[in-house]
């Protein structure tokens, strides 16, 4: 099923010259209204002007997450804020997020893409959708809930957590559809086993779209048989609008459509930044073409990914994004949040005496990402009393809830226990089999 | 007059405790009493012993996290109720025990009560007053 029959369908040329258009009116529009991009561009020389086709994308500045960081918080905006109606929020490093606006426009230009993403998982008027991503400055939850309610289906907006009061709406509603993180769904089910409910039977889901951490190819055929549903794979990022960016349709499954009409994407050689031939997997970077508040200019997503142009069975002429299979830097994605192990750091180093000697265990139980932080200690933190060294422990668990709203656990180690490689230890063991 | 303890930080895996005794024992040192106190990730051992000196730098040498805390033994005879007057003594002036271990002495009929209040000197001169025998770490080794 295809929400715009129009736009998602164009022929390739058609949607190129559109392309061109837009992206000419977004270079002109940063030049004028974003000072930040007025100084790239000057720096380098170039003027809206010079992009005269696609091909001379090539030739516009990257934006990376730290430029976003350093014009915290609306210094990217290129309206005033009498016309941004919402902002949301992601999570960047050493505790200030990334914040994004959006007008009156872009809310509709996102309500539209995301009622493009349900359509492509078969989710129609006569739906519910039983949405348990999180509501607030996460974009997950209300970027899910303009799609379902655009294409006229009833939304359950439960949100994320109180997994059993979720497992009776789910069973009392009888939604037909349900958004959130697929490490969330196979929670969701574990959970209702236990409470003697069998997700595969009891439910009258029929189809789930599943996005904001990576996912594997097994994980969708583990979700899909325990769930008795289809398994759909949806993509976005905060920088860019949210989810939205691309999805998958339920005829093919098989790689993410990139609503081209709104984001142009790029795969480049993360080492040099020269733009990759097609096919060929790189680094993925969007620039948006039709976002007001809050335009990115060739935004590297530090994501590893290919593009796929062959033509879907399903009618699209948008080129498929693969699964997300990597990253170029080493942020983690625990339950959709993203971490850096620097914040991590910085969050340790914030408790006097505590020395940067840590390790993050990262590891999936029962479907839900754990962080274990092993914590050496030293003498400066060490005391005789038992108390002392427990509220270390309670004050990292605390801090780092405060920063990622993740739970974790905190162990203090004897020192030198940490491996290190050629003197550098080894941050981050990551043992989730995805 | 204070005794001197040494803690030593032990992860909870096995064969931690050993290897401080190890490397105690390989030393020479001999240990008088000793506690531990665990939680369900780690423990503190503490130890009172005839060379801290010593007993801290072969420590160290071997990447154990140790500290040095001033604690305070108190003699008090082996007999029914022994303890219970000296904690009378110390609650009626409001002083608290962090933790506390015994041993008994070998050439007397008294017991050694190693304590860690939360406010040591008060703590210590409530005993003096009371003519209770507080002992060194010289004293503890002698008994």
């Amino acid at each position: 099923m295809i929400w715009n029959q129009e736009f998602e369908t164009l022929p390739r040329e058609a949607l190129e010259s559109l392309q061109l258009k837009r992206l000419q009116a977004t270079v002109n529009r940063v030049y004028a209204t974003v000072p930040f991009y007025k100084k790239k561009f000057d720096e380098l020389g170039l003027k809206p002007a010079h992009i005269k086709s696609l091909k001379d994308m090539r030739l516009l500045p990257f934006t990376v997450k730290t430029d976003l960081r350093d014009n915290y918080p609306f210094g990217l905006f290129s309206v005033p804020m009498s016309s941004v109606v919402r902002v949301h929020a992601s999570s960047g490093t050493t505790g200030k997020p990334i914040v994004v606006g959006y007008t009156r426009r872009d809310i509709d230009t996102w309500a539209e893409l995301m009622a493009r993403t349900l359509t492509a998982a078969g989710i129609h008027q006569g739906d519910i959708v039983h949405n348990a991503y999180g509501y607030g400055l996460f974009t997950g939850g209300l970027g899910a809930h303009y799609g379902a309610e655009r294409v006229g289906a009833s939304v359950v907006p439960i949100s994320g957590g109180n997994t059993k009061r979720q497992i009776m709406i789910l069973k009392d509603f009888g939604p037909t559809a349900i958004t959130c993180t697929p490490s969330y769904a196979l929670h969701l089910a574990d959970v209702a086993r236990d409470m003697g409910i069998d997700p595969s039977r009891d439910f009258k889901l029929r189809v789930g779209c599943f996005g904001a951490e990576a996912w594997s190819e097994n994980m969708r055929h583990q979700i899909e048989k325990t769930f008795n549903i289809d398994a759909i794979d949806i993509f976005g990022l905060t920088e860019v609008i949210g989810p939205g960016v691309s999805s998958e349709c339920l005829e093919a499954k098989n790689g993410l459509h990139v609503f081209e009409d709104h984001f142009i994407p790029e795969i480049i050689d993360p080492e040099t930044g020269e733009p990759l031939p097609p096919g060929e997997k790189g680094e993925l970077v969007f620039t948006s073409i039709t976002k007001e508040a809050f335009p990115v200019i060739r935004y590297r997503t530090r994501d590893l990914t290919r593009l796929n142009p062959e033509q879907c069975v399903c009618g699209r002429t948008f080129l498929r994004m693969e699964r997300i299979t990597g990253r170029t830097d080493d942020m983690l994605i625990i339950r959709g949040v993203n971490v850096f192990p620097s914040q991590i750091e910085s969050a340790l180093l914030q408790i006097e005496g505590l020395e940067p000697h840590y390790q993050i265990i990262v590891d999936r139980k029962d479907n839900l990402d754990t962080i274990e932080l092993l914590v050496e200690v030293n003498e400066k933190i060490f005391s005789d009393k038992v108390k002392k060294l427990e509220v270390i422990e309670k004050r990292v668990v605390h801090d780092i809830k405060e920063m990622f709203g993740v739970s974790c656990k905190c162990k203090l180690v004897e020192p030198k226990t940490i491996a290190r490689s050629e003197g550098k230890a080894q941050r981050v063991i990551d043992k989730r089999k995805i | 007059m204070k005794a001197e303890q040494i803690s030593v930080f032990l992860e909870n895996k096995s064969g931690r405790l050993a290897e401080v005794m190890r490397v105690l024992g390989a030393a020479q040192i001999n240990i008088r009493a000793l506690s531990i106190a665990d939680t369900s990730d780690f423990g503190i051992l503490r130890i009172i012993v005839n060379d801290k000196d010593k007993a801290l730098a072969v420590l160290k040498d071997n990447n154990f996290t140790v500290s040095k805390t001033d604690v305070i033994a108190v003699e008090v005879p082996d007999s029914p109720g022994g303890l219970s007057k000296i904690l009378d003594l110390l609650d009626a002036r409001k002083v608290n025990v962090e933790y506390m271990y015994a041993f008994i002495e070998r050439h007397s009929e008294n017991a050694v009560i190693i304590f860690r209040f939360d406010e040591n000197d008060k703590a210590i001169e409530v005993l003096q007053k009371a003519g209770i025998t507080i002992l060194s770490s010289q004293e503890i080794y002698k008994r």
